[in-house]
């Protein structure tokens, strides 16, 4: 397969208090086509991915919301895989090609946050998990404060380690003028942030945030070159209780391992990844679970620089600075993934461009890991 | 010229600690403390309210006043707390003060600056001739539901303040507000706790309104930030009215008398004015202060004030009756968070 990402666009990430997700739309798919140099009439289809609308704002239908929006009368679907809701309705536009039936068309990622209290938020997000971990009580930052520290005790993973990930995104997310939090941390500081739940701190803690990101998908190549040569998804059991593991999401693992199939490379192909570090430890599981790395080895290769930009010998981790600190407005993550790699592919992040990037992955988790969605993305040399 | 005659602070006594608020709801103390900016907070006893903390400082502030209660031609009183829905606490207040019947009484609110809202009014008043006293209350006991964020900080304090036109002790050189609809904090009729939109009362609300009034205030008045002696912003907690100073390019050394909220919190109407009273307890004659209050929902008053000769005297008969700040906040009693919940009648 062949899918050709004609353009791309996304909004700066961030509390937005000024802008609704109407303008937010606006602003990402106005910037998608003056990238591709499209002209609206062409988009045969609208995927819209979001997870929060209907329970934060009460707005649902959101497919014939933003098609009203952006004056498009076409069919338009709206994608929901909580967390992974952007992969998703990239791998439902890419099947929408692939069948034949559209040539054209734009998929828009659109979340708003911050205007809700964060117990909202919180309560909201848990939409995400089963019922079993919502009658516990339990929220995200517990699930995964479980995950981490199972991991902890499986292979000796140190809390350092753990906020070595949010140290190397935040530096990269420092040259990112789109980015949530441009600030670089040290390790000291995650250590010694608000605890959020045990092993977990603040700063180890993806935020909440306003965004959108959008992207035109084409049969038909454009001179940038940059193409999607694979599209997987696997599910897993939406609560943790029912996992065979706590230290692996496997999900991760069967999508991810059918992406590298279907598109015919290897792990040491890929220059540049986009991975779902909603916490610290989904980078490190995620980077363990694709085969990056052994089992276990995650959190000391990333603080020794393995994936840092200047220092990475084969592959670029989070170069937007990822989930945690480019932001993380939950249905437009995976479509902004897909913008970051093309991005990247193409040659034009700034200070931030990882050098001869022709290969990219982009891994998007919903939950706990009950959705996974696994993109690799070329750039190809005729362009 | 117009400008304050007299004013009057009341502090309740009471002072329940951060760290004894934090400690009930298994939160790190230290860290709420550094993150607010705030240590303890003023509490009201139990049988204390808006009206007994307005009466409290209104009387102070007349007992400092050259005419008798009788010149008051006009009295607001700002709050979040009345007691009642309907019927005024200015009414009840102005009786227990025995200013007789022949003035104006009015009930202000608007969050937290419904005490500077009370003054601007005042001083139109007297600038227009129609009165030549008047007297401007902000009193508060500020309430916040268990658990909530705001529960560090709401407090209580009451401050009154007469204007007149001689014997002035400072002088209102210029004043002006800032206003629009920014619904950062909010409670309905009826309900007991206020809600608010979390980190949404900084920069869109707070920040956004007090620097548009401060702005405002400098054209207008056309000073320089160096020419000031002292600021004071509303408190809603130890680090804003820090933030605010700085991104004006006020000096600590400008703000640092105005800060009662590391001692009491915010207690609401009463904030801004009650930082204004800390310095010019302190100020010598001929002192500049720029001040500007905030309420939510949102709005800012600003002024400059100029201390004159007369505040020399008022110091002398300040420190005789023993009303300075500073001596009340010598005068506390530290309570458990189980006594908090029992004074403020959640228990």
């Amino acid at each position: 397969m062949n899918i050709a990402v004609i353009g791309t666009g996304m909004t700066v990430f961030g509390e937005r208090w000024e802008i609704s997700p109407r303008a937010l739309a606006r602003d990402a798919v106005k910037q998608a086509l003056e990238d591709a140099g499209c002209d609206k009439k062409n988009i045969q289809a609208l995927y819209v991915a979001n997870m929060l609308s209907g329970m934060l704002g009460m707005q649902g239908h959101l497919g014939a919301l933003f098609a009203e929006e952006l004056r498009l009368s076409i069919p338009a679907y709206t994608i929901e895989g909580a967390c992974a809701s952007g992969g998703l309705a990239i791998h439902t536009a890419v099947l929408s090609i692939l069948s034949g039936e559209y040539e054209t068309v734009l998929v828009l990622g659109v979340e708003k946050m911050t205007d809700h209290k964060p117990e909202q938020v919180s309560s909201a997000l848990m939409g995400a998990g089963s019922n079993e971990e919502r009658l516990a009580g339990a929220t995200f930052p517990g699930l995964y404060a479980i995950l981490a520290r199972s991991h902890m005790e499986a292979y000796g993973t140190t809390v350092k380690e753990l906020a070595s990930v949010a140290v190397k995104n935040h530096y990269h997310a420092s040259f990112n003028p789109k980015a949530q939090y441009q600030k670089p941390i040290s390790i000291e500081t995650v250590l010694h942030s608000s605890c959020v739940a045990d092993p977990l701190k603040l700063l180890d803690c993806s935020p909440v945030t306003d965004g959108a990101a959008a992207v035109i998908l084409s049969k038909k190549p454009t001179k940038n070159g940059v193409t999607i040569i694979a599209s997987q998804v696997a599910t897993d059991t939406l609560g943790l209780a029912e996992r065979k593991s706590l230290t692996t999401i496997a999900a991760t693992t069967e999508a991810s391992c059918k992406a590298f199939t279907l598109a015919s490379i290897s792990l040491k192909d890929i220059h540049v990844a986009e991975v779902h570090d909603c916490f610290t430890i989904a980078e490190i599981l995620a980077l363990e679970d694709m085969g990056f790395v052994k089992k276990g080895e995650a959190g000391k290769r990333i603080s020794e620089g393995a994936f840092t930009l200047g220092t990475a010998k084969q592959c670029v981790i989070n170069s937007s600075g990822g989930l945690k600190a480019c932001g993380h407005p939950v249905g437009a993550t995976g479509v902004k993934q897909i913008v970051e790699i093309t991005d990247q592919l193409r040659g034009r992040c700034g200070k931030r461009q990882v050098q001869h990037a022709r290969v990219g992955l982009t891994h998007n988790v919903g939950g706990t890991g009950a959705t996974a969605v696994v993109h690799i993305l070329r750039k190809e040399m005729y362009a | 010229m117009i400008g304050i005659v007299s004013y009057g602070t009341y502090v309740p006594r009471y002072r329940v600690s951060i760290k004894e608020i934090a400690l009930a709801w298994k939160k790190d103390p230290e860290e709420i403390a550094i993150a607010l900016g705030v240590r303890e907070k003023s509490v009201p006893g139990i049988d204390e309210d808006a009206v007994t903390i307005a009466i409290e400082a209104a009387s102070q502030s007349l007992s400092l006043f050259l005419k008798k209660p009788n010149a008051i031609e006009a009295l607001f009183v700002g709050s979040e707390s009345h007691p009642y829905a309907v019927n005024p606490t200015s009414t009840i207040v102005g009786e227990l003060l025995d200013i007789g019947h022949e003035y104006l009484a009015s009930d202000l609110e608007f969050a937290c600056k419904a005490g500077t809202a009370a003054v601007q009014m005042i001083a139109g008043l007297v600038a227009s001739g129609q009165i030549t006293y008047g007297m401007a209350i902000g009193a508060d006991t500020a309430q916040s539901k268990p658990h909530d964020a705001l529960e560090y900080t709401s407090a209580s304090a009451g401050v009154a303040v007469i204007l007149g036109k001689t014997h002035i002790i400072a002088d209102l050189i210029s004043y002006n507000s800032y206003s629009s609809d920014t619904p950062d904090f909010w409670r309905r009729d009826g309900i007991r706790y206020p809600s608010h939109a979390g980190r949404f009362t900084g920069e869109p609300a707070y920040f956004a309104h007090v620097m548009g009034a401060a702005q405002r205030l400098l054209n207008k008045s056309k000073v320089n930030i160096s020419d000031i002696d002292y600021c004071v912003f509303h408190m809603p907690n130890g680090k804003f009215p820090r933030e605010a100073a700085k991104r004006l390019g006020f000096a600590d050394k400008q703000l640092g008398a105005s800060l009662v909220v590391d001692h009491i919190g915010n207690p609401y109407s009463a904030s801004s004015l009650m930082g204004l009273a800390s310095v010019l307890d302190v100020a010598k004659p001929n002192k500049t202060i720029f001040m500007v209050s905030y309420g939510s929902g949102a709005g800012s008053d600003a002024f400059l004030w100029k201390t004159t000769k007369e505040i020399s005297k008022f110091h002398s008969k300040q420190k005789k009756s023993g009303y300075t700040i500073e001596h009340q906040l010598r005068q506390t009693t530290d309570i458990t968070y189980t006594e908090y919940l029992k004074y403020t009648h959640k228990l």
